[in-house]
């Protein structure tokens, strides 16, 4: 590395100390959408609107599952006015950069090809309304997953804009992630060089548990782990990493503290089940922890933090763990809180920034 | 015991509530039913704005598909994760034992006596001023105020 370019890694990392990577934003009417569609889409959107399997729309404990104090002074919904998101959250808590995952129902549409347009949309709403005007805010590749050619094409489209980090995806897909049908996504995402993010949520039709659909809201918010582990156990059986040796997969609010067992558990299978799976050339827990990144919010919070350190001990991806506040949710991490100060210096500091940082390649915001 | 001036009692009608700083402190005090409570307007769980979260009632079941809605509006939720928290005593329902949010006891004291009292000591009498004042309302000695007292 020459001496100039030295200095501007070392710059870049010591300009940003604090990056959140799961913000969420959401228009003040959905039609609002149509604005960035072509007309027939637009009329699309306001006479037929959109159709998926449903599930998730309910006001999960606050409308919105948004903090109740999270409304701007203008009465519109949380996450929906710039102004008021950089007050409450960035200038608040000093975040140097912010990573928007709108979840916004493009993906896991019936209509495919509404999925698509609507993804087109959002992307564009995301440029216009909240990526041209806050520097410090960095945004998703909005697509519609479930097809994996029309993703293909929309991150092709704006797959090379630097402000946008990662293809954003809902854990709960209509099939396990490793399946073909979306390789052609990956395929597109490495191309770009943009890892895939995948978010607690959505709804491809399946249950959210593998023995039907439980009752209670609480199932669904304190079980969704159990979707994320599906999701790493097809990713990595399925040979995704030998076929796509670069991707890169993050996984968003799903925790971390059932990754270890699930590695330690995949790799005594994989000896004795190999011939199953020949694609694969070592053991599980290699590509897990060579392919995976994992935000922080909701943070693991054992009651002793003794036992939060043995915990990262075993999960040993320290280089792979990345703040997150998952504002304006309700289940919000606060910045001074959810990271444990007992925590080594250095690892508290690879956790708020330098992770996400390398990630991402983020360069500090340019006013 | 500090006493703090914070609001006219007509200025806090059954339901409604106020945040005050007192001594680098913000507190929120809400009336309930014509009763007054005073809690530290931070919630131990994360250090949310406690005080402006809904209040609500408390559902409680004996056994599965018993629902008893009780209380209602003695409840406060913090804005940020809805940790519940009975307002009268500061005291949580989610984890009673070890998580309770410091509460502050709450009097009404007429105009006359506040006024009375500053005139024969004023502040070593242990009454400090708050963000209403006796003095900001001359005429008001008819009047009952809403005082809170910190301990520390």
């Amino acid at each position: 590395m020459t001496e100039a370019a030295t200095r501007v890694a070392v710059e870049s990392r010591t300009a940003i100390s604090l990056v959140d990577g799961d913000i969420h934003i959401q228009p003040a009417n959905r039609l609002d959408f149509g604005r960035y569609m072509t007309a027939h889409w637009r009329r699309h959107l306001e006479t037929f609107g959109g159709r998926g399997p449903g599930g998730a729309s309910y006001p999960r404990a606050n409308k919105y599952a948004a903090r109740s104090d999270s409304y701007p002074p203008n009465g519109k919904p949380p996450g929906s006015d710039l102004d008021f998101l950089r007050h409450q959250l960035l200038d608040t808590w000093n975040i140097d950069i912010g990573v928007l995952n709108p979840l916004l129902g493009a993906g896991g549409q019936r209509n495919l090809e509404f999925g698509a347009a609507l993804a087109t949309a959002i992307n564009e709403w995301q440029f216009a309304e909240w990526l041209d005007p806050e520097p410090r805010l960095r945004g998703s590749v909005v697509v519609e997953y479930e097809d994996g050619e029309l993703a293909a094409e929309e991150i092709h489209r704006v797959g090379d804009d630097p402000r946008l980090v990662h293809v954003l995806l809902s854990i709960r897909t209509a099939e396990p992630m490793g399946r073909r049908k979306y390789w052609p996504m990956y395929e597109a995402a490495v191309a770009h060089d943009l890892p895939v993010g995948v978010h607690f949520g959505g709804s491809g039709g399946s249950p959210i548990t593998g023995t039907g659909f439980p009752s209670f809201y609480i199932e669904d918010h304190a079980g969704m782990p159990t979707v994320f582990q599906s999701q790493v156990i097809s990713l990595v059986c399925e040979g995704v990493f030998e076929r796509f040796p670069d991707l890169k997969i993050v996984l968003i609010e799903g925790g971390f503290g059932w990754l270890p067992s699930l590695m330690w558990r995949l790799d005594e299978a994989y000896g004795r089940l190999r011939e199953e799976v020949p694609a694969l050339r070592r053991l599980p827990s290699e590509y897990i922890r060579e392919h995976f990144w994992i935000t922080t919010q909701p943070m693991e919070e054992p009651p002793r933090v003794t036992q939060l350190e043995r915990l990262l001990d075993q999960l040993n991806m320290n280089d792979r763990l990345m703040f997150a506040t998952d504002y304006p949710h309700w289940d919000f991490d606060a910045p001074d809180h959810a990271i444990p100060g007992r925590l080594p210096a250095d690892l508290k500091a690879a956790i708020r920034a330098e992770n996400a940082v390398r990630l991402y390649g983020l360069r500090p915001a340019e006013a | 015991m500090p006493r703090h001036v914070v609001a006219r009692v007509d200025e806090l009608p059954p339901g409604a509530r106020t945040i005050v700083e007192i001594a680098g402190r913000s507190i929120g005090v809400f009336n309930i039913k014509g009763e007054f409570f005073a809690l530290r307007n931070r919630c131990p769980h994360q250090g949310g704005p406690l005080c402006t979260g809904r209040l609500s009632g408390f559902l409680m079941g004996t056994t599965p598909g018993e629902y008893n809605y009780s209380r209602p509006g003695e409840i406060l939720r913090c804005p940020w994760h809805g940790w519940e928290f009975d307002v009268r005593t500061g005291q949580s329902w989610f984890d009673p034992a070890k998580t309770r949010v410091r509460s502050y006891p709450v009097e009404v004291v007429a105009g006359s006596q506040l006024v009375a009292e500053a005139a024969e000591a004023p502040p070593a009498a242990g009454l400090l001023p708050g963000p209403y004042t006796a003095e900001t309302y001359p005429a008001s000695v008819e009047n009952e105020y809403v005082i809170v007292e910190l301990s520390t």
